[in-house]
């Protein structure tokens, strides 16, 4: 499955299996040239563009070539906060979904070992919320949470809630509506390397005086990191620029306002394309790093 | 304590799959939705929003858009992918390091930056937005996952099939269309279906790259601000249905063969 | 917490006794075990020899605290740890397939236990372990990087650094190739001596169970059919199953027509058989009677008479295998069932067709006397041996046919 795609990246083939032959060529050119096109050149695009200055006197939205590094020092003096709150969003979400992904992961990749029937049932319940439409599935939590609705009228009752105030349209919501958002994102690396799980080293374990937390500890979670590290980035990287949560007509607020928000903005609205590439680019390479960093240390050493 | 234990993971899983399932179910109610203009307040049961779907004229129209978006995204990024992926696994060639690179940046990059990005140059380059340019968009991220998914299989397909092909007098194209392609098959096909749902059910990347033209997402998204049309809702739960039957007849299928081998 | 007399924080001195108590283990739709009573000595090696299925990996597990029992109690030097969890108890497991951690080192697989249970200088006492199965130099690589005799060893060091009171072994040898399997054979044992454990061998070849243990206890369907020294029960196996589950066995049921003090004559298809009575399991009514193939001797001519001889024939060779050493003939006799009798291909016997009619004789005290009853030789249910002693083209033959058979 590709949702194992961080890990899968590691799998080592026989090298001396392959051949050269120009049949590699004929294979490669035509998707590698179509990477270069649509995703190598609009990186640089982004770049080139996040360095524009408007034209003087010129129509809005029209800019030209310069070497302008203002806009960088804009983007993160005005949009700073809205960048620091994604990335805050994202993380917090990664760990709810992480603490609500693998119990059930472990539940459907170890517990229902015993039971295909309602393994392969609970799989489908997982992957379900890939079948119905993102934007409709954030819009009924809205009204779920709406203020006439059951959840706003019971945390009126138990006090979480003020008289006249709203769930929808605070950080709560958002950092909710990401977790649900991706759960099955986080769940499905991690069933992928638990279901693989050799139940025989747990017992050796065990055999060998580890309690069930340490068993846990020392074996289970070490052989289930390829998944949780692929669960997390699946998890962060979208998350982080998503703004459709974060959206006041879903479950944000202007409050809420994430990166991709303002980079939404900026491009299609405001038609400030050096601020919105400047922001993308801020974007791409914060996640570049922490995904560097990520999979180096977890990579290499153990998780924990 | 240890029984305890064994039930608390059951009762936990189980909230957790109700908890995933709570949108969706409400998403399908709302469909039988008695409602005017807005479907937020339940006005009571009808059937006539599935069986007049079409009525919402631009639900059905973006419906047909992105339709049209997925099926063409997926055919591009199914064959270009899993071109790359058998070569991958099955080729040396020099730069391969920069390829895998090549591969894994697009899955690691937020679709915000490929949508602005794209915009962008189709900006500087002067292309005008439409379905040809969202099309290119969802094959660029839909591509990724077809290698990372078909690579997989190639990885796991024994070379000494095809070997036996070429042994038994098979062309190279022979053996191909006759060996290597219907082992494949199983992996293509998982891995157009993963495209065709991403490709269907994007928004963000659609969003930049569009121009005027009007997807689902993009109606539902437009929309929210002044109310979903039950109409919507239908098309969401009718696609959803059909796909969740197709996956557990799979998986039901799997599980039972799986069985049958157990046992036999 | 458990009160085991060996804390699994400390090292066992010695071996201990183990003791099983009307042990019963039922599955859904089977029972595993039934009632099972077993008691192994301190400083013993002792093996649990049967066919796959028999319920002796289960009956490992129940020890090692891996399944939990249906009924009956577990001791361990005189302390009950029935109700103690695997981590709880004095014991170590090397498992079939060695389950080393693969995330681990070697070294850290081996330090694993001595961790666990807070020892000190565990690194040095896991390095004097690896030591000990001459592996040190590989300490720092992965399990994934040693070969399938070295990652036996690694399990062994494993469990054996832990010093436990019992050490159990779930056909550890099964995954390695003839001449590995001797070396194995030969380290355990000089482990076993070097550290004075208490050793208990789960397997289902009899020539790795004889080679290895002082006592032998053969299981067959949940129960212990016979316990003893290898020789003892090769020599005098006192069931059907053990006689040809522990090599091969000609058997012949008959009514015992005469007996006196020292013998009891049966007759078989109108052919006497004595049989000694203290190698006898029962002395009147129908009882099986058997021989081993290596004591029969084949005559082509009829052979005289005498006190103390057991005669049979005329029979037709219908198979004659050569495997160097020794000769293996089929023979028909008219009323038995084929007989296998095996020859030394020494200089002077000459070898015998396939057709040739033959007598067989062996010496009366070669005979012995099981304690089934009715007509095993013709009735019972041809046992189908792990191991069998077919040829191998023939056995791989079989298999094929098999594996086409179910595709």
């Amino acid at each position: 499955m590709a949702f194992t795609a961080f890990s899968a990246a590691e799998q080592k083939v026989d090298e001396s299996a392959r051949k050269r032959s120009p049949i590699a060529l004929f294979l490669l050119l035509p998707g590698v040239l179509f990477l270069v096109l649509f995703f190598v050149t609009p990186l640089i695009s982004l770049v080139l563009t996040s360095l524009q200055e408007p034209v003087p006197g010129g129509f809005f939205g029209e800019y030209r070539q310069a070497l302008n590094w203002q806009n960088y020092v804009f983007v993160l003096e005005t949009y700073g906060v809205q960048a620091a709150r994604a990335f805050g969003y994202a993380a917090l979400a990664s760990l709810f979904a992480l603490l609500i992904g693998f119990p059930l992961a472990y539940f459907i990749g170890i517990t229902l070992r015993r039971f295909p029937l309602l393994q392969a049932l609970a799989l489908v319940l997982v992957i379900a919320p890939f079948f119905i439409s993102f934007l409709l599935r954030t819009l009924a939590w809205k009204q779920i949470f709406a203020i006439e609705g059951p959840v706003a009228g019971l945390a009126n009752a138990i006090g979480l809630l003020g008289p006249g105030e709203s769930i929808t349209g605070t950080a709560f919501s958002v950092v909710f509506g990401l977790t649900y958002n991706f759960i099955p994102f986080m769940t499905l690396p991690i069933y992928a390397t638990l279901e693989r799980l050799d139940l025989r080293l747990v017992e050796a374990g065990g055999d060998l005086y580890a309690n069930p937390a340490t068993v846990f500890r020392t074996v289970t979670l070490p052989l289930a990191a390829p998944g949780v590290i692929s669960g997390t980035l699946l998890t962060f990287i979208p998350a982080s620029g998503d703004y459709i949560n974060a959206s006041r007509d879903f479950l944000g607020s202007t409050e809420t306002a994430m990166i991709g928000t303002v980079i939404e903005a900026n491009f299609l609205v405001l038609q400030n394309y050096p601020a919105a590439a400047a922001l993308s680019i801020v974007l791409m390479a914060v996640i570049l790093v922490l995904v560097a960093i990520y999979v180096k240390r977890s990579g290499t050493e153990d998780l924990l | 304590m240890r029984g305890f234990g064994k039930y608390a993971i059951w009762v936990y899983s189980g909230i957790a799959l109700v908890f995933l399932m709570i949108p969706i179910v409400y998403t399908i109610v709302f469909s039988f939705n008695d409602s005017r203009r807005t479907n937020i307040i339940w006005r009571g049961f009808t059937f006539d929003n599935w069986l007049n779907v079409c009525d919402a004229q631009d639900v059905c129209q973006a419906f047909g858009n992105s339709i049209l978006i997925a099926v063409s995204a997926t055919f591009i990024a199914t064959v270009l992918g899993t071109m790359i992926a058998i070569a991958l696994v099955r080729y040396r060639f020099r730069f391969r390091n920069t390829t895998t690179l090549l591969i894994f940046l697009p899955l690691t990059t937020p679709e915000v930056v490929l949508g602005a990005g794209l915009a962008a140059q189709f900006l500087q380059a002067g292309v005008p937005k439409g379905l040809g340019t969202v099309i290119i968009a969802h094959a660029l991220f839909c591509i990724s996952f077809v290698i990372v998914t078909v690579r997989a299989r190639v990885a796991g397909l024994d070379p000494a099939l095809e070997e036996a092909g070429r042994d038994l007098y098979g062309s190279p194209q022979q053996v191909f269309w006759r060996v290597t392609f219907p082992l494949l098959l199983p992996g293509i096909i998982a891995a157009a279906l993963l495209s065709f749902a991403l490709s269907f059910d994007d928004f963000i990347i659609t969003n930049f790259n569009r121009g005027a033209e009007v997807t689902f997402p993009s109606f539902i998204y437009t929309a929210a601000a002044r109310g979903i049309p039950a109409e919507a809702n239908v098309i969401a739960s009718a696609v959803f249905l059909l796909a969740i039957l197709l996956v557990i007849i799979a998986q039901v299928g799997a599980a039972i063969r799986r069985r049958q081998r157990a046992n036999a | 917490m458990s009160n085991s007399a060996v804390s699994p924080r400390e090292f066992a001195e010695a071996g201990a006794d183990l003791e099983l108590v009307g042990i019963t283990k039922r599955f859904p739709g089977f029972t595993a075990i039934d009632d099972l009573d077993l008691t192994i000595p301190a400083g013993s090696f002792f093996a649990l020899l049967g066919p796959s299925g028999c319920g002796k990996t289960t009956t490992l597990r129940l020890i090692a605290g891996l399944e939990e029992p249906t009924d009956g109690r577990i001791l361990i030097g005189g302390k009950d740890v029935t109700d103690t969890k695997a981590y709880q108890r004095p014991v170590n497991t090397v498992f079939q397939s060695y389950a080393l951690f693969p995330h681990m080192t070697i070294i850290e697989n081996v330090a694993f236990g001595l961790k666990r249970r807070g020892v000190k200088d565990a690194q040095k006492l896991a390095h004097a372990a690896l030591q000990l199965v001459e592996l040190d130099h590989v300490s720092s690589r992965r399990p994934s990087q040693l070969s399938g005799g070295q990652q036996q060893r690694v399990a062994l060091a494993r469990a054996v650094v832990n010093r436990p009171a019992l050490l159990l072994l779930d056909e550890p040898l099964g995954a390695l190739d003839l001449k590995l399997r001797r070396q194995m054979q030969v380290e355990l044992k000089d482990i076993q001596s070097e550290v004075g454990l208490t050793f208990l061998h789960v397997t289902h070849d009899q020539e790795e169970a004889m080679t290895m243990a002082d006592t032998v206890a053969v299981m067959n369907k949940g129960k212990i059919e016979q316990m003893g020294a290898p020789q003892e029960l090769y020599e005098l196996p006192r069931t059907a199953f053990v006689a040809t589950f522990l090599g091969q066995s000609n058997l012949f049921t008959g009514e015992v027509v005469s007996s006196n003090a020292e013998s009891v004559t049966v007759d078989s298809q109108g052919a006497p058989i004595v049989v000694p009575k203290d190698r006898a399991a029962r002395h009147s009514g129908t009882i099986t009677v058997g021989v081993r193939p290596e004591k029969v001797t084949l005559s082509t001519g009829a052979v005289a008479e005498s006190a103390g001889t057991n005669i049979l024939g005329p029979g037709r060779i219908t198979d004659v295998s050569f495997s160097g050493v020794s000769t293996q003939y089929e023979i028909a006799l008219p009323g038995h069932s084929t007989i296998t009798v095996f020859e030394q291909n020494t200089s002077i016997s000459r070898m015998h067709r396939d057709g040739d009619e033959v007598w067989l004789s062996w010496s009366a005290e070669h005979t012995f006397g099981l304690a089934d009853e009715g007509d095993v030789e013709h009735d019972a249910p041809r046992f189908v041996d792990d191991t069998p002693t077919t040829s191998i083209a023939t056995r791989r033959r079989a298999q094929l046919k098999a594996e086409l058979e179910e595709g």
